[in-house]
């Protein structure tokens, strides 16, 4: 479904993702995992276009999209959702669903307004809120709905649990077990290894812009040293 | 005055804000969504009153013809507009915000010339709206139909413009966009045929705001930069991005106008004021006064911080001095080998080159953008003009107790300004150089009004233009080497680190706003300096000198230079004022020429001509490394 290889990317003249490969295949959830600064929203960012990528490849539904311009990587399909969320905050709940909605896309599952309110019941009482005044939960919610709405094949998700209440981070599990039922593929990026267990097929580990560890969720929790040496703070 | 001709100024004013909204409307918009102030704006409103004219010459008088018109001409002003966009603006958007203001400029100049080329110079004067020419009494007064019509066409519009942003998806995408363009695009959208409709949009609005003016108002080539300098004032008093803060400060500012030339002269404690003198100045008074109780304006909020595009400005090096040495002896050695015409034109040019770094260190590393730094340079010369004429006092007396005076103004203005940031400190300037421009055109006794004040000459031993040249070049050389070496002081480093970063410049202990504030003096007194070099090198001085034209010209030289280099400016005085001299010589469409010669360089460098000469030279040393 996506395929990374050898991605590198700047900021400047600061070196932050040095060559890294990995890939999700369809239906799967995986997850990339590392601590502080170690690059996994930049490489979100380096496949979505919105930071260019210097080298290597990444190839998005059988199509090279380490070229194209943000808005036509969205149209094949690709789904972001950015970790600072990034709702339009003078725009009701309705408006910023509008504002995702794409064409239906076959062979994938299709979004409308009133099948992403049962899966995110809490926005079906907001409809007409502006996005500024949502908690964050409630936002954190929107900007997946956001994403949903363009019908996407596979979701990049940025740390979908960060600054989350605890009831609220076992309710997006939830959901992204729902997505995942549902035949989509999604990339995680998390610092919060439980909630990767809870959710994730496989996951990689990155460390100053390398890949440090390709694997099952299972062999990672097998190995506490990896876990020390990678993860934790 | 009785109530019936207070009802009828009313109408009147409210007449002529229907027009003023249309067009403040589509520049707000345009500037919300693609973050670009197009000085371009008061051209299209220009473009439709030319194109309503013609179309109606063509379709005929009759309601129709008129109607269908005013539609035309509209559509076709929005699709100049969508072409501005997929022409030159879309090519630079990733270039720094000053420089797609001057690709704007470049576009004025451009649709100056292209309207001479069709329409011709003089005024035309069109027809009245067939059907609609007849008046209605209201209180004993003769009240135009139209008149109403027009009254009417603002809240009209305001309503669609309202259905169109809040109740359809393109109006969400052009809020989100408003907002953060760059997730929209990860969205899907495509932010090309977006923006290209936004400017579609914008430029209907401005066609159709002048289009619907030509019955009440004659279609002449002035009105570019008097129209924009207008729909600057009201986006800026009403809030920018708001449409109905827009709507709001066109009918305040529109009905001020017309109540000041309706209450014409009046006898308060033995004074007489002239109301109707202050016609062109009232709409600057308010925005004073509105921008300093309210800097967001009256339904504006405070714009969030956007995300930077474009990368961060190198640090400034100083020029070396063997190179400095250099050319101080190419400069002196001129007179010798070169004729009077190429003296004369080093003489504005070394004017120039001061004034360009005056402006550049206020809105290069002083990070204070002025739409207005024309004012300082015309004040200076009409100081050293009047102090000389007027007062009496020898030329070197006025010639550099001018400066001061300019100072002193800035000092006044400055203080004003240095509250506000970014697009409304621009137009704040804006208005400050306007309501000069307007001082100095209608003080007829003071300052000879439109005509100017002439026989200012030199003394005697500089009556020769080598001498004068001489002294031009020590005077404006040691301006700008004392700008340099500013830069290179704490109060620059100061100055530097609060454009850059304020909230951490001031977390330092940096008063950040009386360095502005004296920063603006300094900038003040220089143009000053510069003009009342220039006042003497001409033995003549005319309010050009302090109009909009002029500011501009100076933003022109300062951004075709480079905003991030220290020599750019002065290169792009020296290159402006002598492409302007060449090609004014050569064919009266000089403005096209110098408009579509910044467009290629605006293409081609999107740094400026010496930031991208120093950017190619770079790139040449990191590949022979």
């Amino acid at each position: 479904m996506l395929t990374v290889s050898n991605l590198h990317a700047y900021y400047g003249r600061a070196h932050i993702l040095d060559g890294i490969s990995f890939e999700a295949k369809a239906g799967e959830v995986v997850a990339l995992l590392g601590r502080n600064g170690a690059g996994k929203s930049t490489a979100m960012k380096a496949i979505m276009g919105l930071v260019p990528p210097a080298r290597g490849e990444v190839s998005f539904a059988g199509t090279r999209i380490d070229r194209l311009p943000p808005y036509r990587i969205a149209r094949l399909g690709l789904g972001y959702v950015p970790e600072e969320r990034r709702i339009f905050t003078e725009l009701s709940v309705m408006e910023n669903l509008e504002v995702g909605r794409q064409a239906a896309r076959d062979g994938v599952p299709g979004w409308s307004e009133d099948k992403l309110f049962t899966l995110f019941p809490n926005l079906a009482a907001m409809r007409d809120r502006p996005g500024g005044r949502m908690s964050g939960g409630e936002q954190q919610m929107l900007t997946i709905a956001r994403t949903l709405m363009g019908n996407p094949r596979c979701v990049l998700l940025d740390e979908p649990s960060e600054g989350l209440a605890p009831i609220i981070v076992e309710q997006m599990a939830r959901s992204i077990q729902t997505l995942k039922g549902e035949g989509l593929s999604v990339l995680l990026c998390e610092q919060n290894l439980h909630f990767s267990q809870a959710v994730a097929d496989r996951a990689y580990i990155i460390e100053k812009g390398q890949i440090r560890f390709g694997g099952s969720m299972a062999e990672l929790a097998a190995d506490a040293s990896l876990r020390e040496q990678y993860l934790s703070v | 005055m009785t109530f019936a001709s207070i009802l009828i100024q009313l109408l009147n004013g409210l007449a002529a804000a229907s027009s003023l909204f249309l067009v403040s409307a589509g520049l707000s918009l345009i500037f919300g969504v693609t973050r670009i102030v197009n000085f371009a704006h008061g051209s299209l409103y220009m473009l439709g009153l030319y194109a309503a004219y013609s179309l109606i010459e063509l379709l005929g008088r009759t309601p129709l013809g008129f109607w269908s018109a005013v539609v035309l001409a509209s559509i076709a002003v929005g699709l100049v507009g969508a072409a501005i966009e997929v022409v030159v603006l879309r090519r630079i958007y990733r270039a720094p915000e000053l420089f797609q203001l001057l690709a704007t400029f470049a576009v004025v100049l451009v649709i100056k010339d292209a309207a001479l080329f069709a329409w011709g110079a003089e005024d035309l004067v069109g027809p009245r709206a067939p059907g609609l020419g007849e008046a209605v009494q209201i209180m004993g007064k003769r009240i135009p139909v139209y008149d109403l019509l027009l009254i009417a066409a603002g809240p009209l519009v305001l309503g669609i413009m309202w259905l169109l942003l809040a109740r359809t998806r393109w109006g969400a995408l052009v809020r989100a966009a408003t907002q953060d363009r760059e997730m929209v695009g990860a969205l899907g959208v495509d932010q090309a045929k977006l923006f290209t409709s936004v400017f579609f949009v914008g430029a209907l609005l401005a066609g159709l705001g002048g289009a619907l003016q030509i019955p009440r108002e004659p279609a002449n080539l002035d009105l570019d930069l008097s129209v924009i300098a207008d729909a600057f004032v009201v986006t800026v008093v009403g809030g920018l991005g708001s449409l109905g803060g827009a709507f709001l400060a066109a009918i305040l500012i529109g009905v001020a106008k017309a109540f000041c030339i309706g209450i014409g002269t009046v006898h308060v404690f033995g004074f007489e004021i002239i109301f109707s003198k202050l016609v062109m100045v009232v709409e600057f008074v308010i925005m004073g006064v509105v921008l300093v109780l309210r800097p967001y304006g009256l339904l504006g909020k405070k714009p969030a911080l956007q995300r930077a595009i474009g990368d961060i400005l190198p640090p400034l090096t100083s020029p070396r001095w063997q190179v400095a040495v250099a050319w101080i002896v190419l400069f002196l050695l001129i007179p010798l080998f070169a004729d009077r015409y190429v003296v004369v034109l080093m003489t504005d040019i070394a004017c120039f080159a001061l004034f360009a770094a005056s402006l550049h260190f206020i809105m290069g590393p002083a990070g204070m953008v002025s739409f207005g730094h024309a004012a300082y340079f015309g004040l200076g010369a009409y100081a050293a003009a009047l102090l000389f004429k007027r007062a009496g006092l020898p030329m070197e007396a006025a010639l550099l107790l001018a400066p001061f005076c300019a100072g002193l103004f800035a000092l006044v203005y400055g203080w004003f300004c240095v509250r506000l940031s970014g697009v409304y400190l621009a137009m704040l300037t804006l208005a400050f150089a306007q309501i000069s421009w307007s001082v100095v055109f209608q003080w007829d006794a003071l300052t000879g009004g439109s005509n100017g004040l002439v026989g200012i000459w030199p003394s005697a031993w500089l009556a020769g233009k080598s001498a004068y040249y001489y002294m031009t070049l020590a005077l404006c050389g040691a301006g700008i080497a004392l700008l340099w070496r500013v830069l290179f002081s704490p109060f620059g480093y100061a100055l530097r680190a609060g454009r850059d970063s304020p909230l951490r410049a001031e977390a330092i202990g940096i008063d950040l706003r009386s360095f502005q504030w004296a920063a603006f003096a300094l900038v003040g007194g220089l143009a000053g300096l510069a003009g009342a070099v220039f006042a003497f090198s001409k033995g003549s001085i005319s309010p050009s000198a302090v109009s909009i034209a002029q500011s501009t010209d100076g933003l022109v030289m300062v951004l075709l230079g480079g905003v991030e280099t220290l020599t750019g400016p002065v290169v792009g005085a020296a290159i402006f004022t002598w492409l302007r001299d060449e090609v004014a010589r050569r064919t009266e469409f000089w403005r096209a020429v110098l408009g579509l010669t910044i467009l290629a360089i605006v293409l081609l460098f999107p740094q400026g001509l010496v930031g991208g000469l120093k950017a190619l030279a770079n790139r040449w040393r990191e590949a022979r490394a």
